[in-house]
């Protein structure tokens, strides 16, 4: 238990290294988890050959999703898109280092549904890019 | 006489449990859902064990006790809220079911383009949905009645609205997340004066304090057994005969007529008309015998000793830097707490708190708009009952002030 709030979430959600807004930006997209309200925007800057150059999120929520997203967008600067849709649930949980119960599961991957959903263009995010 | 919560609790089995080693549990989750006496618990192991049949129609012995037993918790459970006649007590999955039955039923026969609902904006989703639904199929209009910073329901502005001549006014008795008991009797007087007619959401109200449907002169109530000692899958709608008589059926099917030829049908009389298809039994004698169990302690007795826990428990979490309390002052509601934890998510102060087994909820309550207007994303909620205890407000004072340390 004390592992969920790990030092190194602990210091994530109180002081985010990537939190913010860009602008201008390529791909910008924002979503809410409807149990708790937890809100993320991730902006991203994409160079011509399809690597992110930088990226920001904003939002707000509990520890393990802000955390969750400022780790996630750390991991993805520098790296090309198509390797950032090949993300899934487990690359979060190995960023975070803990394991997680159903519910608080859903805080953790938030904002990797919300990146996902902005880099393959979607409309609407969905559950089933977190798999 | 005050109420013995020593001896309460040794009726509720699930407060001895121990999650983990040495960590007993402490429940402060009643506004979600109640724990249940062992009386309820043996109530329906007994039904499955002894007297297990489908109701009404049947002639074989268990039969008939399955319709006995079922039709007496309508008996008992109409009295509780001083209703007329077992007539007016429909059975239903829940609140939510009770509030979408009449705005199925009732809404739809009655309501048309352009006629106003009157709810307010502490509505739990479930006195609000239900309402979206018919705007968008009907056109129908809303309008809410202000929570003022207090926590209070705006009466002027509502008096204001009843201006505009509404056909419905459909409110919370006690919210679920500010614990506020709003005037009901006045709310409906004042609705029946600008001739509209009046539905309560009464999940809140009904287990902790008593009701009586003839003083308040309700035109329907909802309510739901879990949240009163009761099982979950069962609740009831109360409503005035003449209403009930004249509205269209809700759901169609066995039980709830009285003839059906190949193209026609008619329907039964009340309150088996609302009731289609076989009912939750076992949870209907469930909720009998929940009624039972909180009349003998004493509906008094228990609004009392709530009164005295949540007097107790907001003295204490003020005393507590960077929460903030939401709702009005203890004399103005029932046993809930919801709060904030300055540079705390909810979440995490209810996870955190979940290490030492203290029991309490976090997000929005199924009441999102009210959140909003507050300006915030969620709120930690205690919640009590008569089986809680100072002691328990102890435990959830000491593990904030844990929650604070490991965010500091």
């Amino acid at each position: 238990m004390d592992d969920l709030y790990r030092e190194v979430i602990i210091e994530h959600y109180k002081n985010p290294s990537h939190r913010g807004k860009l602008d201008p930006h390529d791909i910008s997209f924002a979503d809410n988890n409807p149990l708790c309200g937890d809100h993320i925007q991730i902006d991203l800057r994409v160079g011509a050959d399809g690597i992110v150059t930088d990226a920001r999120f904003d939002g707000h929520g509990c520890a393990i999703s802000q955390a969750s997203a400022d780790l996630l967008i750390e991991s993805i600067i520098g790296k090309p898109l198509e390797e950032v849709k090949q993300l899934n649930k487990d690359s979060v949980l190995e960023l975070l280092g803990i394991e997680l119960g159903p519910v608080r599961l859903k805080c953790a991957l938030l904002s990797l549904k919300v990146l996902k959903a902005g880099v393959y263009g979607l409309r609407e995010s969905s559950d089933e890019l977190v798999e | 006489m005050k109420l013995d919560v020593t001896k309460i609790r040794k009726d509720f089995p699930i407060l001895e449990r121990e999650l983990r080693p040495g960590v007993r549990l402490t429940y402060l989750d009643s506004t979600a859902t109640s724990q249940k006496p062992l009386a309820v618990i043996q109530a329906m192991d007994d039904f499955y064990r002894m007297s297990n049949a489908n109701i009404h129609r049947g002639v074989h012995t268990l039969a008939e006790e399955a319709t006995a037993l079922y039709e007496g918790a309508r008996e008992r459970i109409a009295k509780f809220i001083n209703a007329e006649s077992a007539r007016q007590v429909i059975y239903t999955r829940n609140t939510t079911e009770s509030i979408n039955l009449v705005a199925y039923s009732w809404a739809r026969a009655n309501l048309k383009q352009g006629d106003l609902v009157i709810l307010t904006e502490m509505e739990h989703h479930s006195n609000l949905v239900p309402w979206h639904m018919l705007q968008a199929e009907r056109g129908i209009e809303l309008d809410f009645i202000p929570v003022t910073e207090d926590g209070l329901l705006d009466l002027e502005t509502y008096k204001t609205l009843l201006d505009r001549r509404p056909k419905l006014v459909s409110f919370t008795h006690m919210s679920n997340v500010l614990g506020t008991i709003n005037p009901a009797a006045e709310i409906i007087r004042l609705a029946h004066e600008a001739g509209a007619i009046a539905l309560v959401d009464g999940a809140q109200s009904v287990p902790h304090f008593q009701v009586n449907m003839q003083a308040l002169d309700a035109d329907f109530y909802a309510f739901s057994a879990h949240k009163m000692c009761g099982p979950t899958g069962i609740g009831a709608l109360y409503g005035k005969i003449a209403l009930l008589e004249s509205m269209p059926p809700f759901l169609g099917g066995g039980d709830m007529i009285k003839e059906v030829k190949l193209r026609s049908f008619r329907a039964n009389s009340l309150p088996h008309k609302f009731e289609a298809g076989t009912p939750a039994i076992a949870e209907a004698i469930g909720f009998g015998v929940a009624v039972d169990y909180l009349s003998v302690i004493g509906m008094d007795k228990i609004a009392a000793h709530e009164q005295e826990i949540t007097e107790y428990a907001l003295e204490r979490l003020e005393e507590i830097p960077g929460v903030k309390l939401f709702g009005p002052s203890a004399d103005k509601k029932g046993g809930v707490a919801s709060f904030t934890l300055e540079g705390v998510h909810p979440h995490d102060v209810a996870q955190i708190l979940d290490r030492d087994g203290i029991a309490v909820r976090a997000g929005h309550h199924c009441a999102q708009p009210l959140h909003e207007k507050f300006g915030i994303p969620a709120t930690s909620r205690a919640s009590f009952y008569l089986y809680n205890t100072k002691e328990e407000v102890d435990l959830l004072v000491n593990g904030i002030y844990k929650v604070k340390e490991m965010f500091s």
